[in-house]
């Protein structure tokens, strides 16, 4: 073999390596992003495999036990609905109705076993319906720690 | 009328950086060379009109014009006037207008510094340059317009994105991102140049230097600065999370490096032309395509300020980027066969050429991790992410390598390894990496891959420091005291030396980044007034909640008093910030920074009534450590690139005023090479 053939075949070589751990890594490292329906669509194939879920938090499916640091709430999209298990303690914003994503697996029941509950946070913002009154959802504190 | 004025500048500006551009191909193809200087002068006037632009943007940004409909979008009569200034970058049509102003200072002061000099190849750099600015223009004067007309105007707007508001490193995040990314423009300005002029020979690398070295400190910058302020604004308590805007700005620092240390193969042995071309076209390409991911809506961030129609023009832009630049290379392939050869495999090029081979593995597993998603989501459908430890596992490896190598180079001579076999060689930095495993292991280190980081950092600094020490040493002996033996030492060699300190900078990065991520501990709980959490050698007691009415914001703070050891130490207050633009609050974490070990603390939620808090709790060891590298990589290239003639003047003055110096004159020849 000349020099030239031997650089050739040697990238060549290496080349191939390399993309075959990428292709390797990257498969073995995927996150679906699913919706309720998505997930119940994949049946058996579900279980046990980690996904993030996405959907809207069922009105009034929150119980959250702060002694336990147990969350259980449902989330749904236009067609069906997840029972969910959150541990950790849910963030500030966490209420009834807003979209939230789920990061975690189905168990063998059906409940959908959360380990990063995280809020759909959207890119638009601005004034209109989304305005809030802090000060005044949260009087109680302001009068509180304000002496002055 | 404002926004007119705003947009007539812009305008102008199209026609004329065309016009310089003609005009300096032209004049340098006919070596008509009043022509070239007609067209220095337009893009002279270009830089003018850009920044007449700006200064109208900014003036109508400070006096809160809504009828602008930039202003209408991210001004607001709440926000402070330091935000409202830097409001420019805070959402997509001024961050272009600013990207298109960075870009043009840099024409400027490029065409300007070097008017007298490379007479044939210069033409060809300002036409570049001017060139992509056309491309940033025609963005601007159509769907990245900010100087729109409101009619009526509002009487206020909603203020830019809470996000941005709410750190002051937001003042310096962007500026040097867009600074390091447009920074490699003229680099790759002088690279076309020099492919159409087809002298591709050194001296376009040599006279990119420092402008290389300005684009990669400021990207560097940028990079520290981008995660300083994840960390502390967004609550988690990381500052890297290879979120695909991360890796846009990650990807084109990694190739400038490679091409960082590439140049110096070719202007020492005269080898490696095509790659180093190939490279800064690389990079180059790698910052417009960030640009694309971050300002095209393709990914959801806080980059991603909304859906815009820009995405196409970019990728568009990109395209004839690298189709232009392709066929120039192609076109040149005869002389950009380098004459050097690689005569042995010990030798500093070889170090280099293995570097090198490491970065461009980083960058395309990077970019194939980063564009998966969008590939499968376009083809399939299927929105997918790709995890972390992906990343983790192919990044790793390659970046210990790479520390291996910083303490492999600089010991190695160039062409021929020469005298010496690798025992007396590398030796002793290899004791004095098995002394820093050791080390670690005994100051609490665990896991396969810190340990090794804290070796292979431990070898790389031995080979470095013995090196520096030995030149120290020599002239303490001569009687010089240590502090001035080690200025004098750097100064015989700024390239070089600087390089060092750029090089500790990296493995003091190594260090914090190895330690802070593999040896964390986090707490998370619900606590009441009073009650406390132990985590590590800490005890945070929660003393109590308020709310807090400020001027464009409403904040909820919780009282923390931390403890070590029964003794308190600080009190901290860690907050939720509510701005009126948004219903989810901004978590507002309150670090308490040491030497040792940074205590992360961080509100992420309370009851409405005040009687308890969720605290997340971290401690993190050596967290300062990665900020203060940023500082020791950026006076490393301080020395590098500073001028070497005031420098002489000065240091022949002092030897005039301060008299104990004895020595003749340092030896300086190698300060040219």
């Amino acid at each position: 073999m000349s020099r030239r053939t031997r650089t050739i075949v040697g990238a060549a070589v290496a080349g191939g390596a390399l993309l075959y751990l990428v292709a390797a890594g990257i498969g073995g490292n995927l996150v679906y992003f699913l919706t309720p329906t998505e997930l119940i669509a994949k049946g058996q194939m579900a279980y046990g495999v980690s996904f993030r879920l996405s959907g809207e938090v069922v009105p009034g499916s929150v119980r959250w036990n702060a002694e336990a640091v147990d969350l259980r709430f449902r989330i749904r999209d236009e067609q069906n609905t997840i029972e969910v298990v959150s541990t950790g303690v849910p963030p500030q914003m966490f209420q009834d109705g807003m979209e939230v994503i789920v990061e975690g697996s189905l168990d063998s029941t059906g409940v959908f076993q959360s380990t990063n509950l995280m809020v759909k946070h959207s890119n638009e913002y601005g004034p209109g319906e989304g305005e809030e009154h802090p000060e005044k959802a949260y009087e109680g504190l302001l009068t509180k720690g304000d002496t002055t | 009328m404002t926004a007119q004025i705003g947009y007539l500048a812009l305008a102008l500006a199209l026609p004329v950086a065309l016009y310089g551009a003609l005009a300096s191909i032209v004049g340098g193809r006919t070596e008509h060379w009043a022509l070239v200087v007609s067209g220095r002068r337009a893009a002279l006037a270009f830089v003018g009109l850009v920044t007449l632009a700006v200064v109208v943007m900014e003036y109508a940004l400070l006096t809160h014009d809504f009828s602008v409909g930039y202003v209408a979008r991210v001004g607001s009569l709440d926000t402070p006037p330091f935000i409202t200034l830097i409001s420019l970058w805070a959402a997509l049509e001024g961050s272009i207008l600013f990207w298109l102003w960075v870009l043009a200072l840099y024409t400027g002061v490029c065409v300007w510094l070097y008017r007298g000099r490379h007479r044939e190849e210069l033409p060809y750099v300002t036409a570049t340059l001017l060139l992509i600015g056309v491309f940033f223009l025609v963005v601007l004067l159509g769907p990245g317009n900010p100087f729109t007309l409101v009619d009526p105007a509002p009487l206020d707007g909603p203020g830019p994105n809470p996000l941005l508001q709410n750190h002051p490193l937001m003042a310096l995040h962007p500026p040097t991102q867009y600074l390091g990314y447009v920074g490699f423009s003229v680099p790759y300005a002088f690279a076309i140049a020099a492919l159409v002029t087809g002298k591709v020979d050194a001296w376009w690398v040599r006279a990119v230097r420092r402008w290389t070295l300005a684009a990669w400190v400021f990207l560097t910058l940028s990079i520290m600065a981008g995660g300083w302020w994840a960390y502390e604004v967004l609550g988690w308590g990381g500052y890297w999370a290879w979120d695909p805007v991360e890796n846009a700005a990650l990807m084109p620092w990694l190739v400038g490096t490679a091409f960082l240390h590439s140049v110096m193969v070719q202007e020492r042995r005269e080898m490696l032309r095509g790659w180093n071309v190939a490279l800064i076209i690389t990079t180059f390409a790698l910052t417009i395509f960030g640009t694309f991911l971050t300002r095209s809506g393709v990914l959801g961030s806080v980059h991603a300020f909304s859906e815009s129609p820009i995405g196409p023009l970019f990728l568009g832009f990109l395209a004839v980027v690298l189709i232009v630049s392709t066929a120039l290379v192609l076109w040149r392939t005869a002389p950009l066969k380098s004459p050097g050869r690689l005569n042995a495999l010990l030798s500093r090029e070889a170090a280099f050429l293995v570097a090198n081979l490491l970065f461009m593995v980083l960058t395309f597993t990077l970019f194939l991790g980063t564009v998966f998603p969008l590939v499968a989501e376009a083809a399939t459908g299927a929105k997918v992410s790709v995890g972390a430890p992906y990343f983790n596992r192919m990044t790793v490896p390659v970046l210990a390598g790479i520390v291996f190598l910083m303490g492999v180079g600089p010991a190695l001579p160039w062409r021929a390894s020469g005298r010496g076999g690798l025992g007396s060689r590398f030796g002793k930095s290899v004791l004095a990496g098995v002394v820093a495993t050791v080390l670690a292991l005994i100051l609490g280190g665990r896991g396969f891959w810190p340990l090794l980081t804290f070796g292979l950092t431990g070898f790389a600094a031995w080979t470095m420091l013995s090196e520096v020490g030995k030149g120290v040493l020599v002239r303490v002996r001569k009687g010089e005291s240590p502090f001035v033996a080690l200025a004098r030492f750097i100064a015989g060699n700024r390239r070089r030396y600087g390089g060092y300190i750029v090089h500790s900078g990296v493995l003091l990065a190594a260090v914090a980044i190895a330690a802070s991520w593999n040896h964390r501990s986090v707490e998370e709980a619900s606590l009441r007034p009073g009650e406390s959490l132990e985590v590590g050698r800490y005890s945070v007691r929660l003393d109590g909640v308020r709310g807090e009415q400020e001027q464009n914001r409403f904040a909820v703070i919780a009282d923390v008093t931390v403890a070590r050891d029964g003794k308190v130490l600080d009190r901290r207050a860690p907050r939720l910030n509510f701005y009126p633009s948004q219903k989810q609050p901004i978590p507002t974490p309150s670090v308490r920074t040491t030497a040792r070990e940074d205590l992360f603390l961080s509100m992420t939620a309370f009851e409405d009534d005040g009687s308890s808090v969720t605290l997340k709790v971290i401690v993190m060891p050596l967290v300062v450590w990665l900020w203060v590298s940023g500082g020791v990589m950026t006076a490393g290239i301080l020395v590098a690139v500073w001028p070497t003639g005031t420098r002489r003047v000065k240091s022949a003055d002092r030897r005039i005023i301060t008299p104990p110096t004895t020595e003749p004159a340092p030896d300086r020849e190698e300060a040219l090479v």
